[in-house]
């Protein structure tokens, strides 16, 4: 039964025109929800929240810099899976979605990287070191940007995507590398304080809107995956009878 | 609010500076991602409208051109019949 229900939303979202009126339907919806719990996380983190007792005012760089990390880790491990479906199975939206998902990964990874910098600075005096957790999520960038130029240097698709599958599928090792860097080894990056099993050693009045801003982030990521994949959607699919209505049409 | 003053927010005690540029870039790069995002789908409609449109007129040159063809290759045998 449950294995029937997966087997059929394989099928569904496998196909690119389902994925394309699935999409058109969420996307009114899903794109406003996501500005607004995003600005919401914020203007709550920077204008609300209380100050740190230690480091004053410049914590509140956590209400970007944790959200952006976890959504460049996140979002490199779906493309991960996306990858390795696309090299197994060859199902083309897996291919698609791949393609979808870096380029959003790599501005986050980017914007971890340099509020990671910019709040070292006052905070432990330096932009950068050699530290395990930074090492990691700078290479973290670099895989993104080696998945995504490996997709643009082959010109056939379908096999750009097996390239850039494998590179994405390697990479997940360095997700978890960056994850248990803070654990493994003590260095300058401090442990999570934000846990989801157990118990979270940071303040409530900051906990609320680092949580909202996570999700904030999170959800301008799937908007932006989206629409990046309705893009290659239509590109790929530009034979069909369906994509030539819709472009002729200047339907959405 | 949690700060007194508006100054006092933008100063983030001493640490503006820092803060700012933070959020700057990365609403610099969030909002480039997004704008790309969104402008690559009027790109490749765009493409495909053009693309389409020269294919229209390929194939209508080349319908034309047989029909001159045929025009011309049938005037020899008007010719002949005439001739006859």
């Amino acid at each position: 039964m449950v294995w029937q229900t997966i087997k059929r939303w394989y099928h569904m979202l496998g196909s690119p025109r389902y994925f394309y009126t699935f999409s058109s339907a969420l996307l009114p919806w899903l794109t406003p929800i996501a500005l607004l719990v995003f600005t919401v996380g914020i203007v709550w983190g920077l204008a609300f929240a209380p100050s740190d007792y230690q480091q004053g005012n410049s914590y509140r760089i956590i209400f970007i810099h944790v959200p952006a990390s976890s959504g460049a880790l996140m979002g490199y491990v779906a493309m991960g899976v996306a990858g390795l479906v696309a090299v197994v199975w060859r199902m083309k939206m897996a291919e698609v979605m791949m393609k979808a998902i870096a380029p959003f990964g790599a501005a986050l990874a980017a914007i971890s990287l340099a509020t990671g910098a910019l709040w070292g600075k006052p905070t432990w005096g330096t932009y950068w070191q050699w530290d395990a957790r930074m090492t990691s999520m700078l290479i973290l960038l670099f895989m993104y940007v080696g998945v995504i130029a490996l997709q643009n240097v082959i010109r056939d698709p379908r096999q750009a995507a097996r390239a850039a599958g494998l590179l994405a599928m390697v990479g997940v090792i360095n997700v978890i590398i960056v994850k248990y860097s803070v654990e493994w080894v003590q260095t300058l990056h401090q442990g999570s304080t934000l846990k989801l099993v157990g118990e979270s050693t940071i303040n409530p009045a900051m906990k609320y809107p680092l949580l909202i801003s996570m999700l904030g982030t999170w959800l301008l990521y799937a908007v932006n995956v989206l629409v990046r994949a309705r893009t290659e959607v239509v590109w790929r699919e530009r034979r069909s009878k369906w994509v030539r209505k819709l472009v002729k049409g200047g339907g959405q | 609010m949690y700060f007194d003053s508006f100054a006092d927010f933008l100063a983030m005690g001493k640490h503006g500076f820092y803060v700012w540029s933070a959020y700057g870039i990365s609403a610099l790069l969030i909002g480039a991602s997004m704008v790309l995002a969104i402008r690559g789908q009027g790109q490749v409609r765009q493409t495909l409208a053009r693309q389409w449109r020269l294919e229209a007129m390929a194939k209508q040159q080349a319908q034309e051109k047989q029909r001159r063809q045929q025009h011309t290759e049938h005037k020899p045998e008007v010719d002949d019949e005439s001739g006859t």
